[in-house]
């Protein structure tokens, strides 16, 4: 199954991709096709932040991934690398489990 | 003979000057790579899925969103379903740069997977065609190479080191959407979008299924996307 959905994702991006550069231009024109297009990877994405951070199954929890968040926005607001930012969020959750 | 003799030696400082651009973009855009790699492997993926994925789809947040939705519990088809959504920027990438690329059959085929969010910036920097095309060329080639070694070693190093929680492997997945998402507050209307997509996938959480909250986060992007104000905006007729 898991194998499967790697596939669709790949044929799937790939054809998106390929729509661009194939489709023409007036098709995908409209000020609003293009409008949502631009704000749907912000909503999905704090989407994918929030339920990563805070959800647990079909639960709500607040635990030490909420103290790797808080140290990535932090991290994030100083314009610290990606990789800093994320290895971090990563050392701060581990050590607030550690502690806790 | 002279004037041709200095437009070669421009157009060879030119095309120094953008293959550095590509090189230290795609060395960047590595270290995401390697997370990726990582959090892939530590997750529901084997190594072979995870690097799969770099290959085949070759775009990041798409890649996260899959790997994250099944990390979550989700089922494989929420995670597919998230992860085209966040591909579909790239067909309008693809749009905006296919009169710059003028490319037809196999080289079309070929710029396609190069098609994604840092080799769509590089180009369209430029409005020399020649020098953009080679940008995008360029940029696309050296993310490829790096992001596919990138992950390898990121899944490799995380399937090496065990248990994903010890090290807070599962906290670094929210982290990376953030910081996946950052550079793209700079909108106001952007930051509203955010917070109501963060909102809304978090309220239904308690109700549906894994995965199927961050979809129903996509809405708040539809909803604002087709605000009269939002659509007329300048930006968002770039």
């Amino acid at each position: 199954m898991i194998w499967a959905a790697v596939l669709a994702t790949s044929v799937g991006c790939y054809l998106l991709k390929l729509a661009g550069l194939s489709v023409p231009a007036r098709v995908l024109e409209s000020p609003r096709v293009r409008s949502v297009a631009m704000l749907l990877p912000v909503a999905l994405l704090a989407g994918l932040a929030a339920v990563q951070t805070f959800g647990l199954g079909r639960s709500l929890s607040l635990d030490a991934r909420a103290a790797g968040l808080a140290y990535a926005v932090v991290a994030l607001l100083l314009r610290a690398p990606f990789l800093v930012v994320v290895v971090g969020a990563a050392a701060v959750a581990a050590l607030v489990r550690a502690v806790a | 003979m002279s004037t041709t003799g200095a437009a070669a030696q421009e157009w060879e400082a030119v095309r120094r000057k953008v293959l550095r651009d590509a090189l230290g973009i795609a060395v960047a855009v590595s270290s995401y790579g390697i997370s990726y790699g990582a959090i892939g492997s530590a997750s529901r993926l084997s190594v072979a899925q995870t690097c799969a994925l770099s290959v085949l789809a070759f775009t990041g947040g798409s890649q996260f969103a899959l790997v994250g939705v099944l990390a979550s519990g989700g089922s494989p088809a929420s995670g597919t379903a998230t992860a085209l959504l966040l591909g579909s920027r790239n067909t309008m990438y693809g749009l905006r740069l296919a009169p710059t690329l003028q490319v037809r059959g196999l080289r079309r085929a070929l710029a396609a997977q190069f098609v994604i969010d840092e080799s769509t910036a590089m180009a369209i920097r430029h409005r020399d065609e020649r020098v953009a095309r080679l940008a995008f060329w360029t940029t696309g080639l050296s993310i490829f190479v790096l992001w596919n070694v990138a992950t390898l070693v990121g899944a490799l190093g995380a399937s090496a080191l065990g248990n994903p929680s010890r090290f807070g492997l599962d906290a670094a997945v929210g982290a990376a959407f953030l910081a996946l998402l950052w550079p793209r507050l700079a909108d106001p209307v952007a930051r509203v979008v955010a917070l109501g997509g963060a909102a809304v996938a978090l309220l239904l959480t308690p109700f549906l299924t894994p995965g199927v909250p961050v979809l129903a986060a996509g809405l708040v992007a539809v909803a604002f996307g087709l605000w009269p104000s939002v659509v007329a905006r300048p930006e968002a007729a770039r």
